[in-house]
């Protein structure tokens, strides 16, 4: 295990930001910190990284105990949300900077240091960029520099805060695939802490979602998406169609395949787990409102009248052809089948 | 006027001007600025000159004037790195950390502004003064205080120890942690933090501080005649120099003094100029740099 977190607590004033986190991370894997905002998911990296004290709990990286070492002995290279690139250096002066910063006998010589400032440039594909000055640089290029300084001093692990939050949309679409490829290159286990999940499914290969100071639940994307532990993960990744299942709303629903439901439990229904039918008379049980094209898929808006007179909307989803195949347009009624549900209390 | 009014019709009306209140406004300000910095400035150059450029000379090479020269500069000299040190400290220590009793530390820091020189010179008078908490004491060991070159310094110290820390503050609070933060993260010991990243980026603000204070240090008359006795040649700064001579009808000396002090003020007023330009400039550039 390369970073193991213990009992981790951390309160500032009466907020709890952090109660009982354990997290065990392994060697080599590039892990997003997901979860809303204000679920304590950057105070974590922020302790992680030593520049938080956690009130109670350890932390160990890569098997020795780091808890009240300061953030210099901890071998990390950090990457801030808004770069933090010291504005008064060149490009080349900020890449160097851990290496020129080291005791006399670690340090390398100056040629030494060029060479190496040279390769992380290359790495992130911006030599020509070496005597600009930060504020020079555009967005994505700042936040390339920012990595290749944190990575300079070869850190054992590699945090991220937000990498991406800065960012265009289409700048941070290249970034996130750019940074998954990095990641593979150089295998250095690292952390990046993201409220998107989009973004954490996309470029982690394990996700820990976080919730008002609690971990919810750890595991790779699939397995987070597939098998959610709990109603909150399932809604907070991806899209979800939440049935409170009282009396009025059991009838269609059996009628649509969901077995029948324990009582006081709550069905989640992914978009794409639910098919239709073109139907008239009895069989129908909802009547298709509007759809939207979402490239690849079709998102199909479905209004269901409930026993009692009220309205349920429910979102299905299904690839485009098979939308046509189906002949249907708004107003026309439908049959709902639901194939797949997660039950949470 | 009704054109002016026309050419600037994309302004919102509050800031069109149909009555040419702008032109009113300007010649009653330079009006005012002539006839209340200008004008005496000019009588300060023109007193000092009045007996000839010899006459003028003689007097700042006289070894009175000399000796406050050298004691304002020897004031200067000590006061103001000490209140540097303070400012900075106290600046770091309010900016970087959470405490209680912080707006108690910014509150005292902001007394000598409020306090009146005099009582700044008065206090120390009743701590070391003959008849002070200490008189005794420092009469027996032979130490002087009251009335001698360290009281000068103390005084001066009292009324110039805001001007770095005041200036530092919101500065430090605007360039935020982040960098510091990266630079230890990067493998750097405090010391190293502060001197490579902290430094550079606060340097503009910091000689403006230590400007002003020199300014302070070197001009302050209240605190410093309640302290200094006004021994000639020895407890004399130019500014006490400059009102002695002029109590004694040597208009010369005491303008050929004051002509000292208003070159020193224009100087620092265009190095403050300076400054804030400079400092204006890094702060943009940070703030571009961090979008």
């Amino acid at each position: 295990m390369s970073i193991i977190l213990n009992n981790i607590s951390k309160q500032f004033g009466d907020f709890t930001a952090l109660a009982n986190i354990n997290l065990d991370i392994p060697e080599g894997e590039l892990v997003a910190l997901l979860g809303p905002s204000g679920c304590g998911k950057t105070t974590l990296l922020r302790i992680i990284a030593g520049l938080e004290h956690a009130d109670r709990g350890e932390v160990f990286l890569k098997g020795s105990e780091v808890t009240d070492q300061p953030i210099k002995n901890r071998q990390i290279g950090f990457v801030f949300q808004h770069y933090a690139l010291f504005r008064h250096m060149t490009v080349f002066d900020n890449i160097a900077f851990g290496l020129r910063v080291k005791p006399k006998k670690e340090r390398l010589h100056e040629t030494e240091i060029k060479k190496k400032v040279h390769a992380l440039l290359n790495l992130v594909q911006l030599d020509w960029l070496a005597n600009r000055f930060p504020e020079q640089l555009s967005g994505g290029q700042r936040q390339r520099i920012a990595l290749a300084r944190a990575l300079a001093v070869e850190p054992s692990v590699l945090l991220l805060d937000e990498p991406f939050g800065a960012l265009d949309a289409s700048v941070r679409k290249d970034l996130r695939l750019w940074l998954r490829h990095l990641h593979h290159e150089l295998n250095v286990t690292s952390i990046f802490v993201t409220h998107d999940q989009e973004e954490a499914m996309e470029v982690a290969s394990q996700i820990v979602v976080l919730n008002k100071g609690h971990v919810e639940q750890q595991g790779s994307p699939s397995d987070i998406y597939d098998h959610p532990a709990n109603a909150f993960v399932s809604q907070f990744i991806g899209h979800t169609n939440v049935f409170e299942l009282g009396q009025q709303d059991t009838f269609w629903l059996k009628n649509s395949g969901l077995p029948t439901p324990e009582t006081g439990k709550v069905a989640h229904v992914r978009p794409h787990d639910i098919g239709l039918d073109k139907a008239t008379g009895e069989g129908a049980q909802a009547i298709l409102k509007d759809w939207q094209h979402l490239g690849a898929l079709i998102r199909v808006e479905l209004l269901s009248k409930d026993a009692d007179g009220g309205m349920t909307t429910l979102f299905a989803e299904m690839p485009n052809e098979q939308f046509k195949a189906l002949q249907i347009d708004k107003g026309d009624k439908v049959a709902v089948r639901i194939r797949h549900a997660h039950w949470f209390h | 006027m009704k054109i002016t009014a026309a050419a600037h019709a994309h302004k919102p009306l509050s800031l069109s001007d149909p009555d040419g209140f702008k032109y009113l406004l300007i010649t009653l300000t330079l009006a005012i600025i002539g006839l209340f910095l200008v004008l005496p400035l000019a009588t300060v150059l023109t007193e000092a000159f009045a007996k000839g450029w010899l006459t003028y000379r003689d007097s700042l090479t006289h070894p009175d004037t000399l000796a406050a020269i050298r004691l304002t500069l020897l004031t200067a000299l000590i006061t103001v790195p000490l209140t540097t040190m303070f400012g900075v400290c106290a600046a770091w220590a309010i900016a970087r950390f959470e405490f209680s009793g912080k707006n108690v530390l910014l509150t005292l820091i902001d007394l000598p502004f409020s306090v009146s020189p005099v009582i700044a010179g008065l206090i120390y008078v009743l701590v070391f003064g003959a008849q002070g908490w200490f008189g005794t004491w420092l009469s027996d060991h032979d130490i002087k205080i009251i009335f001698a070159v360290p009281g000068i310094i103390l005084a001066t110290l009292f009324v110039t120890f805001p001007f770095v820390a005041r200036e530092l503050i919101p500065l430090l609070q605007e360039i935020g942690h982040e960098e510091e933060e990266a630079a230890l993260s990067l493998g750097a010991g405090s010391w190293k933090m502060f001197f490579k990243i902290t430094l550079p980026n606060i340097k503009w603000g910091l000689l403006y501080g230590v400007l002003l204070c020199n300014a302070r240090a070197m001009g302050e008359f209240g605190a410093v005649s309640v302290v200094s006795g006004h021994i000639r040649g020895l407890t004399n700064t130019l500014p006490l120099h400059v009102e002695v001579t002029y109590n004694e009808y040597d208009f010369v000396g005491s303008f050929a003094g004051a002509s000292l002090l208003a070159g020193l003020a224009v100087v620092t007023l265009v190095i403050k100029t300076f400054l804030e330009w400079r400092q204006a400039q890094d702060l943009k550039s940070a703030r571009v740099a961090s979008e």
